[in-house]
């Protein structure tokens, strides 16, 4: 009743091709914007604000980052890890040559090293597809982080082999090392977020998303049509690494301070992944969900036990997130396998018919 | 200049200065191919069943192989132990077909694979809250398995053979004779041809899909089990073997997803290539070239032969 289009008429083709072309949907990211860049900074806690949203914001970043190469463009990928230590070791690179240069621009250029890394360790989908690209990305993965210990020149011949990020202001306010507030962070971050994932949105839905869909349901289809699929598919190595650079320079930058590899370890690639399928595979929406999920989910787990008395070792929730996680993903492969971004659809269209809903 | 001789030249030279170094190196080499050829196997039974690329095989070698030490370390007999380690094995191959693979019927590939990873994190959250994540020594002198070696004086040097290196070499041999015999003369191994070639004749003649999948993952389990006993009690039974395992993969794409033998000959070319390379050419790029050699060799070997050492298909160019 409340969530419909009957009476909102579109006058032009510009505005029935608008992103958001029903009202509500207008509003309620309204809502949702001025909740995240008002309300959170203002009556957030510094572990809220701190330790949950910008994690949360980073990893949804890197979770539309390997949707665009997944989820769109169907190349299986198991390198996300690796592109965001390139664009996190790149950036560390450019804040060390370039000390008086803003360093949210240094942020936005690291990923251009990362997308033309990603290029490269694209090469092979123009031969081979499926699984056997997807093992062909974790020579990415593996190489990189082998890159990332030998290459001294990489963490500036230190001794501890980690990245620590300096002090950078930006109109007189600490944005990075440790002086820089959790609110500054945060809006940093969340600012790069929303600019990032609107030009995702309109990229997809424009001529290059297209092709890139596809080439992920047809290949030879796509080919008969004019799409060459050494660009299509080389493009989208390129933004999804870009995508993935820029979430691991902020990764490191915004929240962690300082890393050592094994922060762009295996496993991060598969929790990138993981977000990706539960969220939903080809769905923007579906990358906030699953990064929400899976990294709520154990906050949750950790602290709820605590808050009903009981004493829970830290190792054994891991355990526990480990195994429900993991019988999530088998759950939502065999019910729903576009994620929660399709069940979220689905309420939608239920509110759009509610209470008659039969009369669609 | 320098590069290329140091390249080129000196690793030749220092091979034939030390034959029996090389040989060490080589048998080093030889010894962990084994093993990845024995991952790997466990991939490709399954992947010939069911067309199902089975990423939780690491994993599953893992948890067999805690499932054994801690039974024994509960106060079993050894051999009790083997035995229930094997019926551990297969319930979760009826519980896997039962509850994962059957409602995934006819989804795409790499649906599956995705399902075998959140599989690989439950048995992985489970093993490790029940057996706890910290290594544990295998139960090598109790199973009647060898240790100690042998020195073997050859070119004014000394080649060291472990003898659980020679035993698992034995051992991985007989069970590739098993399985052979097992696909070629019975009843269920013909069954399992059969389905491999085409689902659809398999089920027209009255093969129980369900059933064989089932029989398919309890045989990769078994597998699993004794490519776990072997590791370990060459290092240690830990979850760190996951990683390890994932050079299995580049294995597959030397030698091909659906063919035993390629996975035999793919194990050993890297087992032994790595070694190789990791010896006389790492200095130069600075250690640690095994984590990687693995995939990049697959890598570039893709490039020129797409459909593996052996593999049957070949894969569609794009």
């Amino acid at each position: 009743m409340l969530y419909r289009e009957a009476g909102q008429f579109k006058t032009s083709y510009a505005a029935d091709q608008a992103l958001l072309p029903i009202l509500q949907d207008r509003i309620g990211l309204l809502v949702i914007l001025v909740v995240a860049f008002v309300f959170i900074p203002l009556f957030g806690g510094e572990f809220f604000v701190g330790s949950v949203m910008i994690p949360f914001l980073v990893f949804a970043l890197a979770a539309i980052g390997l949707n665009i190469l997944t989820g769109y463009a169907g190349q299986l990928s198991l390198g996300t890890g690796a592109f965001m230590g390139v664009g996190a070791y790149s950036c560390y690179k450019l804040v060390t040559y370039f000390p008086d240069v803003n360093v949210i621009i240094l942020i936005l250029v690291s990923g251009v090293f990362s997308a033309l890394i990603g290029v490269v360790f694209g090469l092979p989908s123009l031969r081979i597809k499926g699984l056997y690209l997807a093992i062909t990305t974790l020579a990415a993965q593996f190489f990189l982080e082998w890159c990332f210990i030998r290459i001294e020149w990489l963490y500036n011949y230190n001794d501890s082999g980690a990245i620590e990020v300096p002090q950078r202001m930006l109109f007189n306010v600490a944005v990075t090392g440790a002086s820089a507030s959790h609110i500054t962070r945060y809006l940093v971050v969340l600012a790069i977020v929303a600019l990032l994932t609107l030009v995702a949105a309109n990229v997809l839905r424009g001529r290059i998303g297209r092709s890139w869909m596809m080439i992920r349901d047809m290949d030879i289809a796509a080919e008969l049509m004019g799409i060459r699929p050494l660009y299509a598919k080389l493009s989208a190595f390129a933004f999804s690494s870009y995508y993935c650079g820029v979430a691991g320079a902020l990764l490191v930058f915004m929240w962690l301070g300082s890393a050592e590899v094994e922060v762009f370890d295996i496993n991060h690639s598969f929790l990138i992944l993981f977000m990706v399928i539960i969220g939903g595979m080809g769905s923007l929406t579906g990358c906030f969900f699953g990064a929400a999920f899976i990294w709520i989910l154990p906050i949750i787990i950790r602290t709820v036990p605590a808050m009903m008395g009981l004493d829970i070792v830290a190792a054994t929730v891991e355990h526990i997130v480990n195994i429900v996680i993991g019988v999530l993903i088998i759950f939502f492969l065999i019910v729903e396998p576009h994620g929660l971004a399709r069940l979220w659809q689905i309420a939608k269209e239920k509110l759009r018919t509610w209470p008659f809903p039969y009369s669609s | 200049m320098e590069i290329l001789t140091s390249i080129v030249i000196t690793p030749f030279v220092e091979m034939f200065a030390y034959p029996d170094f090389l040989i060490q190196v080589v048998w080093e080499g030889f010894v962990a191919g084994v093993l990845y050829s024995l991952i790997a196997l466990g991939f490709v039974l399954i992947y010939k069943a069911s067309g199902v690329f089975n990423f939780a095989q690491g994993i599953m070698v893992v948890f067999a192989a805690l499932v054994l030490v801690s039974l024994y370390s509960m106060g079993l007999p050894a051999w009790l132990a083997v035995l229930l380690s094997l019926g551990v094995m297969g319930i979760l191959a009826i519980g896997i077909e039962r509850f994962v693979l059957r409602k995934l019927v006819n989804q795409h590939e790499a649906i599956l694979l995705m399902a075998t990873i959140g599989l690989t994190l439950v048995l992985k959250g489970v093993g490790q809250l029940l057996f706890g994540g910290e290594p544990k020594p295998m139960i090598t002198e109790e199973l009647g398995l060898p240790t100690g070696s042998t020195d073997w004086i050859v070119f004014d040097g000394i080649v060291i053979f472990q003898h659980i290196d020679i035993a698992a070499t034995v051992i991985a041999l007989l069970m590739v004779c098993a399985l052979a015999v097992f696909f070629s003369k019975t009843r269920i191994g013909r069954a399992l041809r059969a389905v491999a070639d085409d689902h659809q004749a398999a089920l027209s003649v009255g093969i129980s899909l369900h059933q064989i999948w089932a029989i398919v993952w309890f045989a990769s389990g078994i597998v699993a089990l004794v490519t776990g006993i072997m590791w370990g009690a060459r290092s240690e039974v830990s979850f760190a073997l996951e990683i390890i395992a994932l050079k299995a993969l580049a294995v597959l794409i030397l030698g091909g997803f659906t063919s035993i033998p390629g996975a035999i000959v793919g194990g050993l070319i890297i087992g032994i290539g790595e070694k190789l390379f990791e010896v006389y050419w790492g200095a130069l790029l600075g250690s640690g070239v095994e984590a990687w050699f693995a995939y990049v060799l697959a890598l570039i070997f893709l490039l020129f032969r797409p459909q593996g050492l052996f593999g049957e298909r070949i894969i569609e160019r794009v």
